[in-house]
């Protein structure tokens, strides 16, 4: 935990003060709403979108992109083709926000298993592993170029 | 003729349009349910009036991989104020998925004055319809359920495998690589909760969201559904169909489509499904 980038840590022991599900519900969707400054812009992408960059088992068909910065960290981007796909937006803006431009290195440590941290235990198992695949989108984009 | 009666369906009332769900958003005889497979959606906003029943919180067991009890589900009709007398009326994410699978939990109970809103969430919102992020609260009711019957819609590991046995069909509504096993051997990819890929064998494959109509999530008409379920793959509707995917959620939208909208009078839904199936020592698997 402690390799993570400093803001996935706080944001994570945000999460982790929050008992109550109706306001973890509350501040996911706070972040959800900020999506559009996370999404793939055109010069990146545009659709059809290549199959390489989508997130397997994600329902909500998620897409995730890497560039590279001139400091050798990555900038990532996103979609989530299902408009109501709320749960993968705010995962996807979470990780925009807390590892682009951050230290390889860190990013590449990151677990599956902030799902949990973030979203909570009762999550089910169909959500938990899509949103799961665009984490490891994520810190398999870092890992793919630390070798 | 309403729209949803010209379809050809053998029960098309267990269907309610959009516009029938805005006409009774104040009938006290009807309790509006959402049931999503996203936790965020209900909360971002919702039909006026509906409740949500969650799939992990109110409709499982908390200990057991089991269904809620006769005990269990008195307590939540009794939370979402619905009597034995109200019509249950379910509308979720992902071309009302969820939706069927709460249906399906309710129909365990025998609570058959259940319909689902065709097109769902995402029609409801496409057509500009009012959401609300109040949440309703309703008076407590008494409710008497029957106990939980398991033996007429719900199919386990053991029947499973006698079916396989007689050779009778079964419906994988997982998606083609889930049903091929290509899946699990993805690099990176998340595990399907399976030691094992492939599928049942006999099963065939029909992904569940065939039945709907991409575009705004309603269910395809009777011709179209016949035509995928008996043209392309040979069932009956004297059947006796198992229909399953990962843990019974997407078959239980293809045990709806069946059951309701085609009339079939045997099909049953596989909730140990592919995490189970997957996991099991020695049963047969398929590629």
């Amino acid at each position: 935990m402690t390799a993570y980038p400093d803001k996935l840590r706080e944001i994570i022991d945000d999460f982790a003060q929050i008992t109550d599900r109706n306001e973890r519900a509350e501040y996911l969707i706070e972040i959800a709403d900020r999506f559009p400054a996370s999404r793939v812009p055109a010069e990146i992408a545009t659709k059809p979108y290549a199959e390489e960059h989508r997130v397997p088992a994600c329902e909500s068909e998620a897409f995730v992109w890497a560039q590279e910065n001139a400091n050798g960290t990555l900038k990532y981007y996103f979609d989530v083709l299902n408009p109501q796909g709320l749960s993968a937006m705010a995962i996807s803006v979470i990780l925009d926000e807390t590892c682009s431009g951050q230290p390889l290195e860190q990013v590449a440590t990151i677990d599956t298993s902030i799902v949990f941290s973030l979203f909570g235990r009762e999550i089910s198992m169909g959500k938990g592993q899509g949103l799961m695949g665009i984490v490891t989108m994520v810190q398999g984009e870092a890992r793919r170029r630390l070798k | 003729m309403s729209e949803i009666a010209s379809r050809g369906y053998v029960n098309p009332d267990v269907l309610v349009s959009t516009e029938w769900v805005a006409a009774h958003l104040n009938d006290p005889s009807i309790r509006i349910i959402e049931s999503n497979e996203d936790p965020l959606l209900y909360p971002s906003g919702h039909i006026p009036g509906a409740v949500q029943v969650d799939w992990t919180n109110d409709l499982n067991d908390p200990l057991r991989r089991d269904y809620l009890d006769k005990g269990g589900f008195e307590a939540l009709m009794s939370r979402i104020g619905a009597t034995n007398d109200t019509t249950v009326v379910f509308y979720g994410d992902k071309n009302n998925w969820w939706a069927c699978y709460a249906f399906w939990v309710f129909q365990l109970f025998g609570h058959s004055k259940a319909k689902i809103v065709d097109g769902g969430r995402l029609k409801w919102e496409q057509e500009g319809r009012e959401l609300t992020r109040e949440v309703p609260s309703y008076p407590a009711t008494r409710y008497t359920a029957q106990e939980r019957d398991d033996s007429r819609i719900r199919a386990f590991r053991d029947q499973v495998l006698a079916h396989v046995n007689a050779g009778l069909p079964l419906v994988d509504v997982r998606s083609p690589d889930e049903y091929s096993g290509k899946l699990l051997h993805m690099a990176n990819y998340p595990q399907e909760g399976a030691l094992r890929g492939g599928h049942i064998p006999g099963a065939k494959s029909v992904p569940w969201a065939r039945a709907a109509n991409p575009e705004n999530g309603t269910f395809k008409d009777a011709a179209q559904l016949r035509a995928i379920y008996e043209g392309e793959m040979g069932l009956k509707a004297d059947d006796d169909v198992v229909a399953y995917c990962r843990i019974g959620e997407r078959s239980s939208h293809t045990w709806f489509v069946l059951t309701y909208l085609l009339g079939y009078k045997h099909v049953r839904n596989y909730d140990g499904s592919w995490t189970e199936w997957g996991n099991s020592v020695g049963v047969p698997i398929e590629k």
